[in-house]
């Protein structure tokens, strides 16, 4: 761990492709996760199209047909949560985040986290392959239901569903491998001084949400081989034909599917929590209590599953236990929120870009939590169930998620990133570029679900109730404010792209954090800091009473305010 | 305890000793996640033969359970070696532990040549992957814990021959070992599972 590096002149080849520099690996992730959000922003482009203007031919696709139709749904809900939210959140921020913030060179398995992140690579190119196939990509939606997604017959891609599984599954196997090395270094590598309640809150988040993931991916990666049998030799584990039973892959699915939305979620969550932290500048409220919340919404995360197969046929004395678990695990997440906002309470803050994005972050996500309550209940949801109501909830969470907890996390962390600063200017116009046209898209959803428009149907020329002006208004408002936030997204390119090259050079410290990335330089040098730090206190001692300035670094040496008040 | 600390050069100080070796503590890791999917596979089959109303289904043939029984015998035997060697290794009796792996690597490799010999009569008599799904099932479960036997005992042979008069890379060795724990441990449940019920 802490013998000292040789340096020798590495090559192009050595040091950004086939680096084990942390760093390196978490740009690696977090540049091709960006890219595959691209494709994933297009497939939602053409089919919003295709549902306000049904049957016209879309500008850079063409006519859209019910097969492609099919596929872009799937694709853009696979690619924007497996693709995007986790190589991003996890394991970008993780790779670059974990040995920084804990003081320590680099991960504790370094080739190991190049292998994870090569897999990954492989696993989006089997992926995007999987669209120029004939027939296309898999069309039978991001959750691969059987019998839809077992055979040829039905979803009418005999090369794109199993190509869609492999991708899957590889990818899995990339962020275990990953999730080993997060968890591994959070433990053993952390610098001396540095104790559990000195770990800064993000990081816990994102080794918490690693353990979740490995916890329920095994279940998931069981049910994907069962369906790669059942496509490709024939076997019938899920179908009853064969005295198989298709009800399994929703559980196993599911089983993954419900603490996968936390996996995501936590990382994000603690991005935020070290901006408010950060800008409130005030100590985070409550460190115990949310890593505590943290850790009961983890474990009650693997017994709300069912509540996605409330309609499929199950028991429904099962389904009134997954009701009251459901509603028991808002309990710990209202909580959070709460904590969260008593930080900014009485703050004097100060609304910089990722300040702006985290406090839009508790905001939205709000909206998606109460939403959520409404499809909990099993016997609301037996209405809302398959209608939008439920795609307007899951993306009022995942868009504060994956895109919000990005945007707050890159521009708070970009001058330490690429030793620039971000102009701040264009990126408040971005800010509201975005978070205006992203509430008139789901309003209109939420509307549009509540009156009954069900998922998955590629135009409702042929619903007459559903088919009225009022109702393709609504679609229309959608698709051309979903339009609108896909232009801002040029803002950012712009913007970071330039701030790169020709941004105001960063300081080590320009937020005036406590965290020990900021004690080295902007950007950080291979092997990250010349001296290893000692850690004294925790990381958000800010505007303590006996302190001149309103920071205290964890590496300044010094007492430890937390043992001198007992 | 407050107050500045002794501020040298922290290369020197200690780092937080890691209270579990990180190569344990990885593997750890993946055996949890490996647990969970022999759990998923279990519990598939489980539902699978719960819902089916002659089981196992007619014209397929039985599985030989004495056989296995022995067999299993051997695997129990091969962990059990690897036990004594980790003994022998802690006390840095270097000879003996290598002798003492060779065994385990020996016992483990006969445990996986007569589950194959024991496939391929069950494969003449018309149990396939396609037969029926009780075919299906035996062949992913036995056959996923097989193949972790295989990798497993890969990586003992490589830590067998490759053992030197000094021993052998600590952590290499505890984390073989898990893996090992974790393939021996959890096959008395699968046969209990898939051979006798
Ligand atoms: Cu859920």
């Amino acid at each position: 761990m802490s013998e000292a590096h040789t340096h020798h002149e590495m090559s192009f080849w050595e040091k950004y492709v086939f680096s084990t520099d942390h760093k390196i690996i978490g740009f690696q992730y977090m540049f091709t996760g960006l890219f595959m959000a691209l494709i994933g922003g297009f497939f939602v482009y053409v089919f919003r199209m295709q549902l306000a203007f049904p049957g016209i031919d879309v500008p850079g696709f063409g006519h859209v047909s019910e097969l492609a139709y099919n596929s872009l749904v799937t694709n853009h809900g696979t690619i924007m949560i497996f693709w995007f939210a986790m190589p991003v959140l996890i394991a970008a921020f993780g790779n670059f985040l974990i040995p920084l913030m804990i003081g320590a060179d680099d991960m504790v398995f370094p080739r190991i986290n190049r292998l994870s992140y090569q897999i990954f690579l492989l696993s989006a190119l089997v992926l995007i392959a999987s669209f120029f196939v004939p027939n296309g990509g898999f069309g039978g939606s991001w959750t691969a239901y059987p019998p839809l997604s077992a055979e040829a017959q039905y979803n009418a891609t005999p090369l794109g569903a199993p190509m869609w599984v492999i991708a899957v599954g590889l990818e899995f196997v990339a962020f275990l491998l990953g999730g080993i090395n997060f968890i591994t270094t959070l433990m053993n590598a952390r610098a001396p001084g540095m104790k559990m309640y000195d770990i800064p809150i993000v990081l816990w988040m994102i080794v918490i949400a690693s353990i979740l993931f490995m916890c329920s991916v095994g279940p998931l990666l069981a049910g994907a081989i069962m369906l790669l049998f059942d496509q490709l030799i024939g076997t019938g584990f899920y179908n009853p034909a064969h005295g198989g039973d298709p009800l399994l892959w929703q559980h196993l699915f599911w089983f993954f599917g419900h603490p996968e939305v936390y996996v995501v979620l936590l990382p994000a969550m603690g991005i935020v929590a070290e901006i408010m932290a950060v800008f409130a500048r005030k100590k985070l409220f409550g460190y115990k209590t949310i890593l505590y919340s943290v850790f009961a919404t983890g474990i009650l995360s693997f017994v709300v599953w069912a509540h996605h197969q409330f309609i499929a046929g199950i028991d429904p004395r099962m389904a009134n236990l997954f009701t009251v678990t459901t509603l028991i695990i808002s309990v710990p997440i209202a909580e959070l929120c709460f904590v969260y906002i008593a930080t900014l309470y009485g703050a004097s803050i100060t609304f910089s870009t990722p300040m702006l994005w985290a406090l839009a972050f508790m905001a939205e996500f709000l909206i998606g939590g109460v939403t959520g309550i409404f499809l909990g209940a099993s016997g609301l949801d037996v209405y809302y169930h398959d209608t939008y109501f439920v795609v307007a909830h899951f993306h009022y969470t995942f868009v504060p998620i994956a895109i919000i907890g990005f945007y707050a996390g890159i521009t708070y962390w970009f001058p330490k990133m690429f030793g620039r600063m971000l102009n701040e200017y264009w990126g408040k116009v971005h800010f509201w570029g975005t978070i205006i046209p992203f509430n008139f898209i789901f309003i209109p959803l939420f509307i549009l679900g509540a009156a009954g428009q069900h998922r998955r149907i590629s135009g409702y020329v042929h619903f007459p109730d559903l088919y009225t002006q009022d109702l393709q208004n609504l679609r229309i408002i959608a698709t051309v404010s979903l339009i609108a936030m896909l232009a801002f997204q040029v803002v950012f390119i712009v913007n970071m792209v330039y701030s790169w090259f020709r941004g105001k050079k960063a300081e080590i410290n320009p937020w005036k954090a406590n965290t020990l990335e900021w004690t080295v330089p902007s950007p950080p040098p291979h092997g990250n800091f010349a001296e290893f730090p000692t850690v004294y206190r925790g990381p958000y001692e800010y505007s303590h009473p006996d302190r001149e300035v309103d920071y205290w670094p964890q590496n300044e040496p010094g007492p430890d305010p937390a043992k001198s008040r007992k | 305890m407050s107050g500045p600390q002794s501020v040298g050069s922290p290369r020197t100080l200690t780092r937080t000793g890691p209270v579990i070796p990180s190569s344990l503590l990885a593997m750890v890791a993946l055996v949890l996640t490996e647990i969970m999917l022999f759990a998923a596979l279990i519990s598939s089959f489980l539902i699978v033969k719960a819902d089916a109303s002659i089981w196992p289904p007619l014209g397929q043939p039985r599985l030989p359970v004495i056989v296995t029984a022995v067999n299993t015998g051997f695997l129990l035997g091969s962990g059990f070696m690897f036990f004594l060697a980790n003994r022998r290794f802690r006390v840095g009796d270097f000879p003996a532990s290598r002798k003492l792996m060779g065994m385990a690597v020996f016992l483990g490799g006969v445990f996986v040549a007569v589950q194959g010999y024991e496939w391929s009569k069950l494969l003449g008599f018309g149990l396939t992957v396609t037969s029926s799904i009780y075919g299906s099932f035996f062949y992913l479960i036995i056959g996923f814990h097989a193949l972790h036997a295989v990798g497993a005992l890969v990586a003992m042979l490589h830590l067998f021959l490759t053992f030197g008069p000094q021993g052998q890379s600590a952590s290499r060795f505890l984390g073989t070992q898990v893996f090992w724990y974790f393939v021996v441990g959890i096959w008395p449940i699968l046969y209990y599972l898939v051979y006798l019920s």
